[in-house]
């Protein structure tokens, strides 16, 4: 456990922290965007650089963006009058925590059972390349299929509904 | 602590304020940020377990997260046009007032 993993965990669980509890929606979107920012970074300490650049590029990128422009366009930045936390917030609390607590347990009860390698792998992009080209060709068409689908069911479902000229 | 666990209690506890967020939030965008936080914990954990188990060169976990994280992607886009679709149609993103199937 070096200083540099704990120094990145801290950065994203504090982002993560924020990006869920701040009032103003647009902070909570930044908050979000310093939490990928984390943990892109964990992934280049865990030696994965294309999943971290990846990260970067997916949520950073595109995913942030597409939130505020969600956030803008529903004029979710103010706040409500009512507070921010839904009626049933105290029971959403504990079902958090007892996830949490469940998900503690069984990490440190399985320690002695957990993987080590300590050499790190040495992957470079031409053989995630022919790997996505050979292993996982079908895979990969589908995500692209799944991609298109996506994209045009946004593009309908966020279209102007007929006959509304407000 | 193994590095490997270390990952896992990060991971995990992303994983629980994601859920927290959630549950207890009003506001559908936050909902949808909470969902976001969630899979990339899971994300995490994948590629920790890639890097320290065994037979990291068939880049098996890698793979799982990269493909991951495309879903992922098409799951915001879809998520963030519905509530659009919600906000034009019932004037608001607070949850607690979308309580009618209805139009």
């Amino acid at each position: 456990m070096n200083v540099v993993f704990w120094i990145l965990a801290v950065i994203t669980v504090f982002g993560g922290l924020m990006a869920v509890t701040l009032k103003n929606t647009v902070h909570c979107a930044l908050a979000l965007t310093v939490a990928f920012a984390g943990l892109a970074l964990l992934f280049l300490e865990l030696d994965a650089q294309f999943a971290g650049f990846a990260q970067i590029l997916v949520y950073i990128g595109a995913v942030a963006i597409l939130v505020v422009f969600a956030i803008l366009l529903t004029r979710g930045s103010e706040t409500p009058s009512e507070g921010i936390f839904s009626r049933t917030w105290f029971t959403g609390l504990l079902i958090a925590a007892a996830v949490f607590a469940v998900l503690a347990w069984a990490v440190l009860n399985s320690t002695a059972a957990l993987p080590h390698e300590t050499s790190a792998p040495a992957v470079s992009v031409q053989q995630i390349g022919s790997a996505l080209m050979g292993r996982y060709v079908l895979p990969l068409e589908i995500v692209a299929l799944l991609l298109t689908a996506a994209m045009l069911g946004a593009v309908m479902v966020a279209l102007h509904e007929k006959g509304e000229q407000k | 602590m193994t590095p490997l666990a270390g990952y896992l209690l990060v991971a995990a506890l992303l994983f629980a304020i994601g859920l927290a967020g959630a549950l207890t939030r009003r506001n559908a965008i936050l909902v949808l940020i909470g969902i976001e936080l969630m899979l990339n914990a899971a994300n995490l954990n994948l590629v920790a377990f890639w890097r320290y188990g065994p037979h990291p060169e068939l880049l098996t976990g890698m793979m799982f997260a990269i493909f991951s994280i495309a879903v992922a992607a098409a799951e915001a886009a879809v998520g963030l046009g519905l509530v659009i679709a919600i906000y034009r149609h019932a004037r608001t993103t607070d949850l607690d007032e979308i309580n009618r199937m209805k139009g």
